[in-house]
């Protein structure tokens, strides 16, 4: 029933325009994340133009669900997604990491939209669960979303975190932990395994879930399975490949904090809003 | 004169208590140190606004940062010991660098901790907290202070940064209405030398001005209470009256008050800094009145620095 109203094309659509302007933007810069950013697409599409009860011209609507990007060097995947949510023009995103401008290297508060300023990684989840605790002290019923990497969970205070948010019962909370393998100095596997992943979250009492991160029927039915579980945080991992789209940026670390070069990215963009 | 002693973690316990009342705003976050430092009362009080996370400063840190981000008041306390040496990062990015109104208030701080030894005798805490933008940080004197330092704290937006030390320290503020936040307070007048201690070694100093009047000294003394942001005014003022200032605080002579006072009649007017505190050294288990007398950290250091400054006049 659900699925019938899901508008797929609609958010194949807006993932296109993102993935345009993470590749733009971050050619402009010179600098930047863009192979975390492509990995995360569907996710913030799904969150932003599906699930999400928020509104671009009220940004501090009380009421409004959050999104925590805790994994803050992907912000070009944020700022774009806000930009085509509304929150701010989209001629604004060319001015990323650039001196005056408010999109910095990583997310801060002065963008309307931005929850929370991640970039020192390990502290989103912990920031997600401050809010959702305060949605339960208030009787509010909006819901928090915190996107992790998975190199993120290197990081202890992840850990903590795991361990607190099923203590005081946070069925308000949803996880998700952009899997697409790879971490700053390579493979996650052989930086700092952390197989098996799930078993590791099911151990610390949460509502458990895989999802392919790029299928937007998958990621939005894992999304309505934690609005529906009763006491307990859900985590969902959402299987991706870093640098989705660009056939040579997948599955290449070289591309976690390398831009592409502006000629490259003009004939990428071409094809990719042709599709 | 009897000495009355009172307890700064006390005061700050049941202050919380009414700031709890008056404002529903106002939620704790804890570290496995709240019966300790007595937050629980709190806890007993408001269930739904305490939040114990056990042994995880970091976890802490950026859990009040969703709090104060979503309108709580989050007061967070553990052990100086732990905060802000095991969450410095989670303090910098979750909580200053979005301005976010955070109360950390930590106990047992500088060396007078005492038979826990070194690990547990925190002497850095106010050098670090100085250094993050946006960060105030207050080192209260007494109970009454604290208890009047925390109110002011608690609806002044912002983040705060509390260091209280563990020993009953005398009660030197009767109304705690003489401090004012961003205020140093003259509490004794003088003309030859100027005396800017905090926390416990605000006592040492008045003690210190007496031991100083039975020699011919006048000794001014300044409760600098506000490390951060520094009365530069009331400093200089102090600093062109007397000519010679010494600073007294339960820290490390590197980058506390000391450094504060030195850094701020240097750029406008200078006159000869002498800095009682931790030499630069770490500490070692002892009661506290030991750790004091081996460490320097007394009435009677700063009586002979402030001779000191005068005799070379």
């Amino acid at each position: 029933m659900e699925e019938q109203s899901i508008p797929i094309g609609m958010l194949l659509q807006k993932a296109a325009k993102i993935r345009a302007h993470i590749l733009e933007m971050v050619a402009e810069a010179k600098s930047g994340h863009p192979g975390g950013s492509l990995s995360a697409v569907e996710i913030l599409v799904s969150l932003f133009f599906y699930k999400m009860r928020h509104d671009p011209k009220r940004p501090d609507w009380p009421d409004r669900d959050r999104f925590v990007l805790s994994k803050g060097h992907a912000a070009p995947v944020l700022f774009s997604t806000l930009a085509e949510a509304g929150y701010l023009p989209t001629s604004e995103l060319k001015t990323l990491r650039k001196i005056n401008s408010r999109l910095q290297g990583h997310p801060d508060h002065r963008v309307p939209g931005v929850e929370f300023p991640g970039g020192s990684l390990g502290i989103g989840l912990s920031a997600a669960i401050g809010m959702a605790l305060a949605g339960k002290v208030d009787k509010k019923d909006y819901r928090v979303y915190a996107l992790l990497g998975d190199g993120e969970m290197d990081e202890g205070e992840t850990w903590e975190a795991a361990m607190a948010a099923p203590k005081f019962k946070l069925d308000n909370l949803t996880a998700i932990i952009d899997r697409n393998g790879i971490q700053q100095d390579g493979l996650t596997e052989q930086i700092m395994p952390m197989e098996p992943v799930g078993y590791k979250w099911k151990a610390f009492n949460w509502h458990v879930l895989e999802v392919d991160g790029f299928d937007f029927r998958q990621v939005i039915d894992a999304l309505e399975k934690a609005e529906n579980m009763r006491n307990r945080p859900t985590v969902i991992i959402a299987h991706t490949v870093k640098g989705k789209g660009v056939s040579f940026m997948e599955w290449d670390p070289a591309y976690h904090g390398k831009a592409p070069d502006k000629d490259t990215v003009r004939k990428l963009v071409k094809t990719m809003l042709e599709e | 004169m009897l000495v009355q002693l009172a307890s700064m973690r006390d005061a700050y316990a049941e202050v919380l208590l009414e700031l709890g009342e008056e404002d529903s705003r106002v939620v704790v976050v804890g570290a496995d140190t709240s019966v300790s430092i007595k937050t629980s009362l709190f806890g007993d009080r408001y269930p739904d606004r305490f939040f114990n996370v056990g042994i995880a400063e970091a976890n802490m840190m950026g859990i009040a940062a969703g709090l104060a981000l979503t309108g709580k008041i989050p007061f967070v306390t553990t052990y100086a010991a732990f905060v802000p040496g095991k969450c410095l990062d989670q303090i910098r990015n979750a909580i200053a660098y979005p301005n976010l109104n955070v109360k950390i208030v930590s106990s047992h701080g500088g060396l007078t901790v005492g038979p826990d030894g070194a690990s547990h005798q925190t002497i850095e805490d106010v050098a670090a907290m100085r250094a993050v933008p946006r960060m105030h940080v207050i080192v209260p004197a007494d109970a009454p202070s604290t208890r009047s330092l925390v109110a002011q704290a608690c609806r002044t937006l912002g983040p705060f940064y509390i260091r209280l030390s563990r020993p009953s320290v005398p009660t030197i503020y009767s109304a705690s209405k003489d401090v004012e936040i961003g205020k140093a307070k003259i509490l004794k007048e003088g003309s030859d030398v100027g005396i800017v201690a905090c926390g416990i070694m605000v006592n040492e100093a008045m003690e210190a001005a007496e031991a100083l009047s039975k020699i011919g000294v006048s000794a001014e003394i300044v409760d600098s209470h506000t490390v951060k942001p520094l009365d530069s005014e009331t400093i200089i003022r102090v600093a062109k009256k007397t000519g010679a200032l010494v600073t007294a605080e339960e820290q490390n002579i590197i980058g506390g008050l000391g450094g504060a006072v030195a850094e701020a009649v240097t750029e406008s007017y200078p006159v000869p800094v002498s800095r009682i505190g931790v030499r630069d050294t770490f500490g070692e288990s002892g009661e506290h009145k030991e750790l004091m007398a081996k460490y320097g950290l007394t009435s009677k250091e700063i009586t002979r620095a402030a001779k000191h400054l005068v005799d070379s006049r």
